[in-house]
């Protein structure tokens, strides 16, 4: 486990082929860790009959809807979580604040 | 007979014939067999919404259930005699004066099926599925639910491993309501947030 509630991240704007369980809206974007989810065995080996091991921590990432969307409409307070695969991420500036 | 025969085969829908027709390969080839598959579709034909609205009305009526449904939704459901067990987790997020929650799955239609059933046909949408994170507000309109501008709406796209449901605020006017009574008022939408429970005097649907 790298990151801990709070922490600012980056979805990784990977352009990965193939079953991905990363958003492509998310992709390039920054956020933070609003929770740790755990560890679960890596559904992207797990499609291909893979053991999907070791496994990877899964985290509830926090993203501003502002931040997300070119003309949203909403208050500034409003936001997206998603589950994403520590491999998808990577040290970032995005926050709540 | 065969004319019949040739009419059911023609006006079902493209997908419903793919399927059929795997399934008779699948069991052609036993990698299923007849039984196995009626076992699934009991599965999925006793879980519903129903569930749902029990465990709501519980902790509407229960801090400590309330409690519990929120930190472990496997066990609030075990308590009240449902099969909760699926390789996903199951987490419950509760609607407040402040925050109202919603559900999406954009890669899929990632839903609480060990819990609620088989999802809403709206809910596998591309339309929802696509606009619920980019314009939920307007969603929720749609369904005839506006959030007002204080209240905070938080999206939650289900990528992953965990299936959300959410716990509604309970109506007001409710408090001389029984826990069956105000089961009857958590519809399906609310427990994906994409409305709120009916009013205790709602119209009585059709016919009374």
């Amino acid at each position: 486990m790298t990151y801990r509630p709070g922490d600012r991240v980056r979805v990784l704007p990977s352009k990965k082929p193939g079953h991905v369980r990363t958003p492509g809206y998310l992709k390039g974007k920054s956020g933070w860790i609003e929770a740790v989810i755990g560890p679960f065995p890596n559904p992207e080996d797990l499609s291909y009959g893979f053991s999907g091991l070791p496994e990877r921590t899964l985290y509830k990432v926090g993203f501003k809807q502002a931040e997300l969307w070119e003309f949203y409409e909403g208050p500034d307070e409003d936001y997206l979580y998603a589950d994403v695969y520590e491999h998808w991420l990577e040290p970032g500036t995005g926050g709540k604040a | 007979m065969s004319d019949h025969h040739q009419h059911e085969e023609t006006t079902r829908s493209p997908y419903a014939a793919r399927i059929r027709a795997i399934e008779a390969l699948l069991l052609d080839k036993g990698v299923l067999t007849e039984p196995e598959v009626q076992d699934k579709i009991s599965y999925m034909e006793a879980r519903s919404p129903a569930n749902g609205a029990k465990l709501v009305a519980r902790a509407w009526v229960n801090d400590d259930f309330k409690e519990l449904l929120l930190s472990d939704g496997k066990a609030a459901a075990s308590a009240l005699g449902m099969e909760p067990a699926h390789p996903a987790e199951f987490v419950v997020v509760e609607n407040t004066p402040t925050i109202h929650n919603l559900i999406v799955c954009t890669l899929c239609s990632c839903y609480p099926r060990a819990i609620l059933g088989r999802p809403p046909d709206w809910y596998k949408s591309f339309e929802y599925r696509s606009r619920a994170v980019r314009e939920p507000r307007a969603v929720m309109r749609e369904f005839g639910f506006e959030p007002p501008e204080d209240v905070e709406v938080l999206v939650h796209d289900s990528t992953a491993d965990v299936r959300y449901m959410v716990l509604p605020m309970r109506p007001s006017g409710t408090e001389e309501l029984g826990e069956q009574e105000l089961a009857q008022l958590v519809t399906r939408d609310s427990l994906v947030g994409a409305s709120v429970p009916l009013a205790p005097d709602h119209p009585i649907p059709t016919g009374a």
